[in-house]
């Protein structure tokens, strides 16, 4: 047994191109079980491409994508309902897969929702409503989740709460979670590794290699820098703004 | 007991009742029905064939409702004409070109009327045999895709990411709508299919939570519509296609209370 097979889903050099502009190039990553890798970068960047790409949802893409496992859980960063087709939160959840009513109850109590699960989905706030996507990516125990902003519209506390059950989800399910987010206080706490995109891949790594990173400040700013090595606090040094280590 | 031809009217009715009604909620949900008109209207063609070279209606015009349903696929991915463009391009020249057709085909005296708004009389005990063969398989087909097709129509890329193959889902589903057609079109004539498709699923729509009860309520629709069109297309004299679109429309107006209802308990 080689460590090979804890590979969920690989990108070789994969890029995206439509209609002549390049979405997203030459980007390679992996996702492996029970680690979270995190695609940080501006908007417009090809996070979300990058994302559909691992998916195997964009077909005709440049380089190579290799993926392992076919329960794969979903949670795109926006679905519109149509009002023509009736649809409860419970329908909803069973929609890709059949799954026990328990297994359904259990993912809606996690996301704080199980009180909504006979309501229609087009009556649901932005907050409930992705509280109800993210239910349903886990209620079917994937081995890979792909969560495009997954907490976009949640309430702070609640935003903090879903982290923190991502994060148990990877741990317990021991699933591979690919993660897009802004909330680069997230990304340091729970992430194993971070990609920094731009277009292309800016800089890659675990969070603190990726803070240190020139390119990274450039494109976030010295502050953003700052909110997450503040995160490293058994330092025997202290870093100065250009990212050098003094030692203490 | 199929001797009678009110009888043979009934059953055939009924039978494309269960059809319609759930392809017809899909039709509502992917926004298809000026999909459905183009393929309606192309059966025309179907028809002259059929009598042209002695085939069934039912399986020359599904064969030529497919072909055009293949054409306008490609169609919509090699120009850049906007979809309802291309749907009225092919709805109308497909429909001027049957009509050509026919007026070469001299020698066979054709019940226009009857093709267009449908007749009660044309109804033979093959026929019978065509729709509830038919249906069944075609209720089967859809009973068989119902579940990417479904999660495809509330989001592409989530059916996609986790494997249903919704590009498959849909290309056998404009199959299936090539086939209802093709067995609908004695009964409610080539002008008026469409609205058996989408006004007993817009009733239904008004009345369910659900995507499982709009289909059966859509369903209930379209049979209580036929039953109570066909009678009245009996009583009345009139064409069997109008009266049981009348007739939907009627349930449709009366499902718009329970919207007004559901409305003030909201508020």
């Amino acid at each position: 047994m080689n460590s090979n097979n804890n590979i969920l889903v690989k990108l070789n050099n994969a890029g995206f191109r439509q209609s002549e502009k390049w979405l997203v190039e030459g980007v390679s990553l992996t996702v492996e079980k029970g680690k979270i890798v995190t695609l940080i970068g501006p908007n417009g960047s090809g996070k979300s491409t990058t994302a559909k790409i691992a998916l195997g949802i964009y077909k005709n893409i440049e380089g190579s994508v290799e993926k392992y496992t076919t329960k794969v859980g979903y949670v795109p960063q926006k679905i519109s309902i149509d009002w023509t087709l009736p649809i409860r939160v419970y329908d909803f959840m069973l929609l890709t897969e059949t799954i026990e009513d328990s297994a359904i109850d259990e993912a809606l109590s996690l996301t704080g929702v199980i009180h909504l699960k006979n309501k229609n989905l087009g009556s649901l706030s932005g907050g409930e409503f992705q509280r109800v996507l993210i239910a349903r990516a886990i209620s079917k125990k994937p081995e890979l989740l792909v969560l495009d902003e997954p907490v976009q519209g949640v309430d702070y506390t609640g935003e903090i709460a879903l982290y923190e059950l991502i994060k148990k989800i990877s741990d317990t399910l021991n699933c591979g979670i690919l993660l897009i987010s802004h909330d680069l206080h997230m990304v340091m706490t729970a992430t194993d590794h971070v990609v920094c995109l731009n277009g292309h891949v800016c800089c890659s790594g675990s969070p603190i290699d990726v803070a240190k990173n020139n390119e990274y400040k450039a494109l976030f700013g010295e502050k953003a820098s700052k909110i997450l090595t503040t995160y490293e606090h058994k330092h025997d040094h202290v870093h100065s703004d250009e990212g050098e280590i003094k030692k203490n | 007991m199929f001797d009678d031809f009110f009888i043979r009217a009934l059953i055939a009715g009924i039978g494309i009742a269960f059809v319609t009604g759930p392809l017809g909620c899909f039709v509502v949900w992917r926004r298809l029905s000026y999909f459905g008109d183009t393929l309606a209207h192309s059966a025309l063609l179907g028809v002259t064939m059929a009598y042209t070279f002695d085939l069934n209606i039912a399986i020359s015009v599904f064969l030529i409702s497919s072909v055009i349903a293949l054409i306008l696929i490609q169609l919509q991915k090699k120009t850049n004409l906007p979809g309802d463009a291309l749907l009225g391009l092919l709805a109308h020249s497909s429909l001027a070109v049957g009509l050509v057709v026919i007026g070469f085909l001299t020698f066979i005296r054709f019940d226009i009327m009857g093709l267009l708004f449908g007749d009660i009389l044309a109804v033979t005990t093959d026929d019978l045999l065509v729709i509830w063969t038919g249906g069944a398989l075609i209720l089967i087909v859809l009973k068989l895709i119902w579940k990417p097709l479904l999660a495809s129509t509330v989001n592409y890329e989530l059916a996609e990411a986790e494997g249903l193959n919704p590009d498959r889902a849909k290309a056998i589903f404009t199959i299936l709508m090539a086939a209802v057609i093709a067995i609908s079109i004695k009964m409610v004539g080539l002008l008026l299919i469409t609205g058996m498709l989408i006004i007993p699923a817009a009733m239904a729509r008004n009345i369910s939570d659900s995507p499982q009860k709009m289909v059966l309520f859509s369903i209930i629709g379209g049979l209580l519509s036929v039953v109570l069109g066909l009678y009245s297309s009996l009583e009345f004299n009139t064409s069997s296609g109008p009266s049981i679109i009348a007739a939907a429309l009627i349930l449709f107006i009366l499902s718009l209370f329970k919207i007004k209802q559901s409305i003030k308990l909201k508020n």
